[in-house]
């Protein structure tokens, strides 16, 4: 039996502690804005925050959870509200949407690390997550429009 | 899913608060995921909008003046929509051209992606033809519900139909006004034959207020917080889960044992069915059933399969090009295409001054869609058996589901999910097959079969490696006088869909998909073009439809082949092709479709080289800009595009570095700009990538490359700046699916020879080969 706390909730999780965090979320807790792409951490699809730090969840076993905090993109704001998330709509980022979840987890975990992130910065944490359809010069474009939005909501904050 | 989760409010919540049931904490999780199953085969459609994915429901009664919407009494208009939603926002897209023509308020249009009910017709999301496809019928469907509320008004005010107007979701004559949905409240049943729709005016096309403005694609919302649901995310209580053990090639393989001895102690391990295709779909199958998806891919990692293997286990990559090759040497191969009456190739050929000759050559490709192939099936409580998943092609797999449920017509329905990813992977429903199988072998129980990343590559409908050649006779002043080509690779049209095929002039068939791109708009005097299937190809695996299809390789040969003939009779390339293109004879362009012909892709190619500044002479030492002018997917419906390419080569590493990519682009009428250029920019980028890190080998009658350690799409790292330009247009509106990856592995091998002056013929562009071919120019 393995606990830890996702999206706030704690859950009691009876399953192999070898089961990658995944498939627990996916098909234990139900949860499936977290995508499954590549299985090997290397698509970013399955990103979520442990702790806070952006992991994959498709090579993190559930033993190494135990105790943690988990969120998901469906915990990242309880009404969808991130400025990541506004300015994704904001500039219709997405296509197909498959890796957009991992996308936005990732992006929210750069923003939280490096509010003020250079272009280069942006591209060199955001290049471990694929997106096949290739959304990339908006996803750039929605994490510059959201840090700045950070930023001026800090200042007026 | 109940027996291994449970939950508990955390102590620091106080004592007073009640804990969660399981049952109530169950309920809260699940209401995030996707619980379907439908009692009737009609209800399993999506709404994308929608967090749990069900369409809208009709407040009252509705009035549906066609198949393709309904209005309800509260003036909502809900638009049936047979594409998937792959990325393309098709449903925005489409709806927009029905709203238009009604006149709808935005805010009040809804989309249903439809089941698969035989009254839809032909249910194809491909070849960028859903725009070009859907702006007539759904133009006239939405002309027809404006008529049918104009009249209803005109009747209850006294006043002639032809004096009410409707706009924005109102209908108003005088000083009177009404809302769709108190008209639809009052009794509105007008339905309209295919005769009097055709004959139904239309607006022009200054009076159509939605498009061409950024209106919010609908379908954008869900993608954002985790509650888009994708075939993946299907759930259907009872269902077990399967994960399939592949045979060592797609087909001619026979299991001959099945060991499971050293699963059996994996819990929630429950047993391994060896599948017995009558569809022929996916022989030597055998699929893992347990209790979840973890637990199947763990016994699938410790069951042992023997199979009796068939002569594709010995066909490599260098097999398939060197049959390819064989093939375009062979002139009775192939069929010949009709390229109008221009003379006999061969005497122009005998008689020429002069003549140039290369062949190009593309590497097996990946769909790599990043939603890995899935599929939930189950019979239901009617006898139906429905089909979860994503899927492209309804109206080729179903047949197929057919066959191998050993069932009629009536007993199959697809509900389409949203498609992590198309690409023309899901065209070709094979990885349905499978999973109905096992839930046939399980007496219908829902079964949930979910590929690993490897076997969705080993599974995959690759794009084949491809070989085109051409040939270029000129005369003593060095005139184009004729022009000779030949594409060769397996088609997944002959294999899967012959109906498809037409007959070239010759009597032999062939597959468009295969061979549009090499029928050029460019005035050549005496020309052929000839198209052949490699049967070899088509022995060893399935060969697939992949974005841009043959016009993403025909295109790489034809248009690095334009710079090089320019070059070889020394003249500029740009205007060499502008001299070309000449709007005459068949290449003047037909209405409704491709009207002004070469003149629109002359236009579009001169406006690109304005724009990425081609030509300029201040480049530094071993960059430059290349160009590449394409008609997007074919002929019938051509899609105007001209790139440029901005590179440098490092000539240690052979590294090439795309720093940016212009694109000019001639659809038509724009109906959602916004869209458009995303659809532009992805398509671009994706041609990016195929021309400089994508591809793999057969190696043993199998793709050697299965996963992202070793497969390395384009990534944001190396993603340049692009700039896109659409053409202001009123012409009917073509794809924008595919056209922008057509142009940019020509540029870049154009680009490329201007910047150090090395020929690269063959896709991908590494930079082991640009190494090498520095080494040998310099040599």
């Amino acid at each position: 039996m393995i606990e830890c706390t996702i999206n706030g909730e704690t859950v009691r999780l009876d399953a192999d502690p070898d089961m990658p965090l995944l498939w627990a979320l996916r098909d234990l807790a139900g949860l499936t804005g977290t995508k499954f792409g590549c299985g090997i951490g290397l698509c970013g699809a399955c990103t979520v925050h442990v702790g806070g730090n952006a992991t994959r969840s498709c090579i993190t076993p559930l033993k190494d959870v135990a105790g943690a905090a988990i969120t998901t993109i469906e915990g990242l704001d309880a009404d969808g509200e991130h400025p990541l998330q506004q300015t994704w709509r904001a500039l219709q980022v997405p296509q197909c949407g498959y890796c957009q979840s991992g996308q936005i987890m990732q992006a929210a975990a750069l923003l939280k690390d490096m509010p003020n992130p250079s272009d280069d910065d942006i591209d060199a944490v955001m290049t471990g997550n694929l997106c096949r359809c290739m959304t990339y010069p908006r996803i750039r474009g929605a994490i510059r429009d959201a840090a700045a939005a950070m930023k001026e909501a800090s200042a007026h904050g | 899913m109940a027996d291994t989760l449970d939950s508990r409010r955390l102590p620091d919540q106080g004592p007073s608060t009640p804990r969660l049931s399981r049952r109530a904490f169950l309920v809260s999780m699940c209401a995030a995921g996707a619980v379907f199953g439908f009692p009737r085969a009609g209800l399993a459609a999506m709404n994308p909008q929608a967090a749990d994915g069900q369409p809208l429901e009709a407040a009252g009664q509705r009035f549906e003046p066609t198949l393709w919407y309904w209005i309800d009494t509260e003036g909502r208009v809900n638009v049936n929509v047979i594409r998937a939603e792959m990325g393309q926002h098709v449903g925005t897209a489409i709806a927009r051209i029905l709203a238009d023509e009604l006149g709808a308020r935005w805010e009040d249009v809804h989309i249903e992606h439809v089941d698969s009910d035989p009254k839809w017709g032909t249910m194809v999301t491909g070849g960028s033809w859903s725009v070009w496809q859907s702006w007539p019928v759904y133009r006239q469907a939405g002309a027809a519900g404006r008529l049918a509320l104009a009249e209803k008004a005109a009747a209850l005010w006294g006043v002639k139909a032809s004096a009410v107007t409707v706009a924005d979701g109102r209908v108003r004559a005088g000083g009177r006004d009404i809302g769709f949905g108190e008209l639809v409240r009052r009794g509105l049943d007008r339905q309209f034959s295919e005769d009097e729709l055709k004959e139904l005016p239309l607006k022009p096309h200054d009076q159509l207020t939605l498009l061409g403005r950024d209106l919010k694609a609908l379908d954008i919302d869900t993608k954002t917080n985790g509650q888009a649901i994708y075939g993946i995310d299907a759930h259907r209580e009872g269902m077990v889960h399967a994960v399939p053990i592949l045979p060592p090639t797609r087909y001619d393989c026979a299991i001959t044992a099945i060991d499971d001895s050293a699963a059996k102690d994996i819990k929630g391990y429950r047993q391994t069915l060896k599948l017995d295709d009558p569809s022929g779909t996916a022989p030597g199958w055998a699929m893992v059933i347990a209790d979840s998806h973890w637990a199947a891919r763990q016994a699938a990692g410790r069951i042992q399969v023997s199979y009796q293997t068939g002569d594709a286990t010995r066909v490599n990559e260098a097999e398939i090009q060197a049959e390819n090759r064989r093939l375009a040497d062979d002139a009775d191969a192939g069929s010949i295409l009709d390229t109008g009456d221009s003379g006999d190739v061969d005497a122009v050929f005998k008689g020429a001054a002069d003549t140039f000759q290369a062949d190009y050559t593309t590497q097996t490709v990946l769909h790599f869609q990043l939603e890995p192939v899935n599929a939930l099936v189950f019979r239901n409580d009617d006898g139906v058996w429905e089909v979860h998943t994503g899927n492209q092609w309804q109206s080729l797999c179903l047949p197929w589901l057919q066959k191998a449920l050993g069932v009629d017509e009536d007993q199959v329905v697809m509900r389409t999910y949203l498609l992590g990813g198309g690409f023309g992977r899901r065209l070709n429903g094979d990885y349905a097959i499978p999973a109905a199988l096992a839930s046939k072998a399980l007496d219908g129980r829902p079964v949930k079969m979910i590929l690993t990343r490897a076997d969705d590559s080993h599974f995959d409908s690759v794009r084949p490696p491809t070989l085109s050649r051409l040939r270029m006779a000129f005369d003593a002043d060095k005139r184009v006088v004729g022009m000779d080509s030949a594409v060769v690779s397996g088609w997944p049209t002959k294999v899967m869909m012959p109906a498809f095929m037409p007959k070239g002039v010759n009597g032999e068939p062939y597959d468009p998909f295969s061979s549009d791109g090499i029928d050029h708009w460019y005035g050549v005097g005496a020309q052929r073009a000839r198209a052949i299937s490699n049967e070899l190809a088509e022995h060893t695996f399935r060969p697939g439809w992949l974005r841009s299809v043959s016009p993403g390789w025909t295109n790489f040969a034809v248009e690095s082949f334009m710079d090089e003939a320019a070059r070889h009779i020394g003249q500029d390339p740009l205007r060499f092709r502008l001299d070309h293109f000449k709007a005459e004879g068949r290449n003047a362009g037909q209405a409704p479709n491709s009207v002004g012909g070469a003149r629109r892709q002359a236009a579009v190619l001169e406006r690109v080289a304005a724009l990425s500044g081609y030509g300029r002479d201040d480049l530094p030492a071993d960059s430059a800009i290349g160009i590449a002018t394409t008609y997007g997917q074919s002929r019938s419906m051509p899609t105007w595009v001209g790139g440029a390419v901005h590179l440098s080569v490092d000539r240690d590493s052979g590294r090439v570095d795309v720093h940016k990519i212009w694109l000019v682009v001639d659809c038509g009428t724009v109906v959602d700009p916004n869209g458009a250029r995303a659809q532009v920019e992805g398509s671009a980028l994706w041609g990016l990538s195929m021309a400089l890190y994508e591809g793999t080998e057969f190696k043993n009658g199998r793709v050697a490359d299965t996963n992202l350690d070793r497969y390395a799409p384009l990534r944001m790292m190396d993603t340049p700046e692009i700039e896109i330009e659409l053409v202001d247009s009123t012409e009917v509106p073509v794809g924008l699916g595919e056209p922008g990856t057509t142009v940019v592995a020509p540029a870049i091998a154009n680009a490329l020879h201007a910047a150090v002056g090395v020929r690269l013929r063959h896709l991908p562009i590494t930079p082991a080969a640009v190494r090498e071919a520095l080494r040998r120019a310099e040599s």
